[in-house]
């Protein structure tokens, strides 16, 4: 049986490889393409403002990539990112001299404390995370609301320090870009590479067997969740940094851009395959299209039509390339 | 079983807890619906209403959807026609879909009035206007053509496509710039942020690159326009590329006093707030009934006179207020 | 202890946890009527009740199919976009000199159209679920809507189209009393005949059911173009409520919709759900909103116990499900 699954997991894994190139080779074209209708595209400018303007979907994609690899989903993402951006902007506000690190870690923290809840949600009392975390989603959302009392917290209520979170650079690299870096580092060699990682695919695979072999479901769908909110509190300091300001409606529906870029990347939403490099592809496919679609002058109202075209046929693509070496592999994997 | 109670005890408590903030039932009960919750603007509007109604002696009901959408603002207009209120002033989400609804408050009984965003004339008696639209349009032109010493490209960045208050001062703007005046000032785009961070710093950054000689910016929108400012402080473009528009003095504080904006307008939504309740009040008591000539004092405003617009009347707030280094700081902590 | 436990070990539980769950719905539903109508003097009231209907009705149409598609273990969430494509198809139409009774089956056709391809997509490419296919749909449609009309509005529909969102029959609201027969033949649907046993069959077991003679791919695609369907009957609803449309209306709806059906007992994990349970519930939903509406309770306070209602009923049903399997 051990060599069973091991010759599938290799199998899986050059799927997924075709697959990538495959999405790789379809940025490309992209890219050649808006390169000729407007030739800033290419520019280290541009690049620059398209990586960082990337990096806070990035982080969120692989948080979002742990949880649906479990079989399950986080629609709350917006809310917790808009609360824990709040909350420490308003911190802020109220005592300038706050160290930017502590305002990290202050909205990691709050991010993480929505994670934990929802975890414990997800894990202890068997709701389905969609509904758990659609649920939550209301609740953060209306929190946020409550607690800024309905207004926003601007530029010039910030310390220009935490401004800085993201606006500054370290040898030209800009913090946003090296914050993303040093997380994928991170969690490429923890998804990979340690048992808990592991247990996140095997529970995702298959719950029973993966009960069964002895692993903590309920503890690994937990941390998955706590990850996701850290992220996610991660990611608010930094947006409410980027964008200088802090509003209720932070993000409103960000969640699916984070959903899309994970299924863009190769995440299946069946639960136990999806790789770091993978994702990697989907965001920047996403981060493309958001950058791109101002630059190539089209009508603001074709603008939808075309993202929802060229997402829908991102994964035709992949699903058609998987197919295909499927078959050549003789594995029939129903469902 | 015990848990089902004590679950559903919560809850009962819970609404119970909510309920306390309900109105208490005195004669004369006015009703204010804005656009949507958790913005300062929108806040600042109830708070101008209910101060207004509280000097006239009744009971304010201020409502705010959670999201701006017109189906919520529905919603709401027909839990205020089974509280038979005396009036509901509202700032529609969309000039034309609160027909129904609104036309069957009317029949009730009810007096309806819009303020800030005019639904259409059919749908209302009257309509509290901030600033002329004509005025607000052509003077932002004025303003940029001071900036940019009378000539190069300049491009407006709009809330979404659908904003009817947008689109009218669009369509000024491009009446003003019509005159020969404005020879060589070239409007090369209007790019939509619809009200989003994200969206509304990648539109600006295209702007630049895709116009790399673009002199002036012009945003009549709040988020738009710090949206703009923030991308032109990081890059540092002060006195290259010139921003105008309308904002809210604490969001935009932080650029008017670092340059990048010279000067932009707004007026006081506490003060059309005001003004809504002082004319809701004089068509409940029929000292006005929304005609032409009609006149009435509302409050520290003193004497208004409702006027004849485009198929409707309105009764005018006054000239929008121009916010400069001068007079910001004054301002940024009020609204 | 994870839903992954009870779905293997449903079978025995499942009578008691609906019997159960209904009930509950039931007294939520009653508790509710209760204190709103503590709370506000003017809830108790025949004619407001009725006409507290008319408010939330149009989603409900979306619910019902909905419950086809949960039951399945899929879920559609660019029904908001096919109300959105199929409304603005029949204003254009109508303006462009189309009689109004054909605007509005143009109307009808492009939410069957919409489900259509969601199906055929969805069934033609199995390694993407549901989800990701009408994730790309929803913008997609939401799209060819906003280049159809730009930033204008249409409306101008001749009179008698109100009648749908705002007319009375005989004192009752025509989107109640259509409500009514049209949830009477969804429950008949599902509880009474072969298709809805194929639906429960194949949400519990697809390829089992596949194996046993039911052809799961052409169910499939019939459930999407039924939602897909019956989107565009709440598009016609909503348009007459508006009296217009525009490309952005009736955003989140999907989101409504997918609550009311998952509240009503429906999981998403596929094969277990009724359709008294989601008629409850879209009441519950409706009333609830309608009566802290009443009581002018913050819409930030509507959404938080709107949230936990979702959570703490669930956290309920699946409690049940534990203290009956302890008792085994």
């Amino acid at each position: 049986m051990a060599e069973n699954k091991s010759k599938t997991v290799l199998n899986r894994g050059s799927v997924q490889k075709i697959r990538e190139l495959g999405l790789l080779g379809f940025i490309v074209i992209l890219s050649v393409f808006i390169q000729c209708r407007n030739p800033s595209f290419l520019t280290a400018e541009n690049l620059n403002d398209l990586i960082t303007n990337t990096a806070i979907l990035s982080l969120l994609s692989v948080g979002m990539m742990m949880v649906i690899i479990t079989r399950g989903i986080d629609l709350s993402i917006g809310a917790t990112l808009a609360l824990s951006g709040m909350i420490t902007a308003m911190t802020v506000r109220s005592h300038p001299a706050l160290s930017p690190f502590l305002a990290l870690l202050l909205g990691t923290t709050i991010g993480l404390l929505c994670g934990i809840v929802i975890g414990f949600l997800v894990a202890k009392t068997s709701i389905l995370p969609i509904i758990a975390t659609l649920g939550m989603m209301n609740v953060f959302r209306g929190m946020t609301f409550l607690i800024s009392g309905g207004r926003w917290v601007s530029a010039h209520q910030m310390s220009s320090s935490f401004k800085h979170i993201a606006t500054g650079s370290i040898f030209g690299v800009n913090h946003l870009i090296l914050i993303a870096i040093i997380t994928y580092l991170i969690f490429y060699y923890f998804i990979n590479h340690t048992r808990t990682g592991r247990k996140i695919y095997a529970v995702g695979s298959n719950p029973q067997s993966a009960r069964i072999s002895g692993i903590n479901v309920d503890r690994t769908l937990w941390l998955v969740y706590a990850i996701m909110g850290a992220l996610t509190g991660l990611s608010g300091v930094l947006w409410v940094s980027k964008f200088a300001s802090a509003q209720s409606n932070t993000a409103m529906g960000y969640e699916m851009n984070v959903i899309a870029a994970c299924v863009v990347g190769g995440v299946s939403i069946a639960g136990g395959t999806g790789k770091v490099s993978g994702l990697l592809s989907g965001v920047l496919l996403l981060g493309i299209l958001n950058n791109a679609l101002p630059l190539l002058n089209v009508s603001p109202f074709w603008q939808d039509a075309i993202q929802g075209g060229i997402i829908l046929l991102a994964v035709i693509v992949g699903a058609l390339v998987r197919r295909n070496t499927d078959k050549k592999n003789l594995i029939g994997r129903e469902e | 079983m015990k848990k089902l109670f004590v679950g559903i005890l919560c809850l009962v408590m819970m609404i119970s807890f909510a309920g306390t903030s309900a109105a208490a039932q005195t004669a004369g009960r006015y009703a204010l619906i804005v656009k949507s919750a958790g913005n300062p603007y929108n806040e600042n509007e109830m708070k101008g209403f209910a101060k207004a109604i509280k000097e006239i002696g009744g009971t304010a009901i201020l409502k705010a959807p959670a999201e701006p959408t017109a189906e919520a603002q529905i919603m709401m207009i027909e839990q205020l026609i089974a509280q038979r209120v005396d009036a509901i002033a509202i700032a529609g989400n969309d000039p034309d879909a609160l027909q129904p609804a609104l036309t069957k408050a009317m029949k009730r009984g009810i007096k309806v009035l819009s303020l800030d965003s005019a639904v259409n004339p059919q749908s209302r008696m009257v309509h509290v206007n901030q600033a002329d639209s004509e005025k607000i349009g052509r003077s932002l032109i004025q303003g940029i053509y001071e900036m940019i010493g009378g000539e190069g490209q300049i491009a407006i960045l709009s809330a979404t496509s659908q904003a009817a208050n947008q689109n009218t001062w669009i369509e000024w703007m491009k009446k003003e710039l019509k005159k020969e005046k404005y020879n060589k000032v070239e409007l090369v785009k209007v790019a939509y942020g619809d009200d989003l961070r994200d969206k509304s710093v990648s539109e600006t950054e295209a702007l630049l690159k895709s116009y790399p000689n673009l002199r002036g910016i012009i945003a009549p929108t709040t988020v738009g326009i710090a949206a703009a400012g923030k991308v032109l402080s990081d890059k540092e473009l002060k006195g290259k590329v010139e921003l105008t528009g309308l904002g809210l003095p604490s969001e935009m504080a932080e650029y008017i006093t670092n340059g990048i904006c010279d000067w932009m307008y707004l007026w006081n939504p506490i003060d059309i707030g005001y003004l809504a309740g002082y004319t809701a009040h004089a068509l409940v008591n029929g000292e006005i009934t929304g005609k032409v000539g009609d006149t009435f004092t509302a409050g520290d405003l003193g004497k208004k006179e409702v006027i004849a617009v485009g198929g409707g009347t309105e009764i005018m707030l006054g000239a929008p207020f121009k916010f400069d280094a001068g007079n910001i700081d004054e301002w940024k902590e009020v609204y | 202890m994870s839903s992954v436990n009870i779905q293997t070990e449903k079978k025995f539980s499942l009578q008691t946890f609906f019997f159960q769950w209904e009930w509950l719905l039931l007294l939520i539903f009653v508790m509710i009527n209760i204190i709103n109508a503590h709370l506000s003097p003017y809830y108790l009231n025949t004619f407001t009740l009725l006409d507290a209907t008319m408010g939330f009705l149009d989603k409900a149409f979306i619910a019902l199919p909905m419950a086809f598609v949960i039951i399945f273990g899929d879920i559609d969430i660019s029904v908001g976009s096919t109300v959105a494509l199929s409304s603005v198809v029949m204003a254009v139409l109508y303006n462009a000199g189309v009689p109004m009774y054909l605007a509005m089956l143009a109307c009808l056709s492009v939410g069957l159209i919409c489900g259509f391809i969601n199906g055929i997509l969805i069934v033609k490419f199995k390694e993407l679920s549901a989800i990701i296919v009408t994730l790309s749909t929803m913008i997609l449609y939401r799209g060819i809507a906003y280049i159809i009309l730009e930033n204008q509005a249409a409306g101008g529909f001749p009179q008698w189209f109100s009648f749908l969102g705002w007319g009375y029959i005989k004192g009752i609201p025509f989107i109640l009393a259509l409500f009514a027969v049209t949830a009477l033949v969804f429950a008949f649907l599902l509880h009474k005949t072969t298709f809805g046993r194929k639906v429960y069959a194949i949400g519990n077991n697809a390829v089992a059911s596949r194996f046993s003679g039911v052809k799961v791919d052409k169910m499939k695609v019939i459930v999407f173009t039924l939602t897909g369907f019956m989107t565009a009957v709440a598009s016609l609803f909503l348009t007459s409520k508006m009296g217009s449309t525009r490309p952005n209306i009736a955003s989140g709806y999907e989101l409504d919709a997918i609550a009311m059906v998952v509240l009503g007992g429906v999981s998403t994990s596929g094969g277990k759900g009724r359709m008294i349970g989601v008629i409850l519930s879209i009441f519950i939903v409706g009333l609830l909103r309608y009566g802290l509406g009443l009581i002018n309770v913050s819409s930030q306070i509507v959404l938080i116990i709107i949230g936990l209602l979702l959570i703490v009923s669930v956290m309920i049903s699946s409690l049940n499900i534990r203290m009956g399997k302890s008792k085994e």
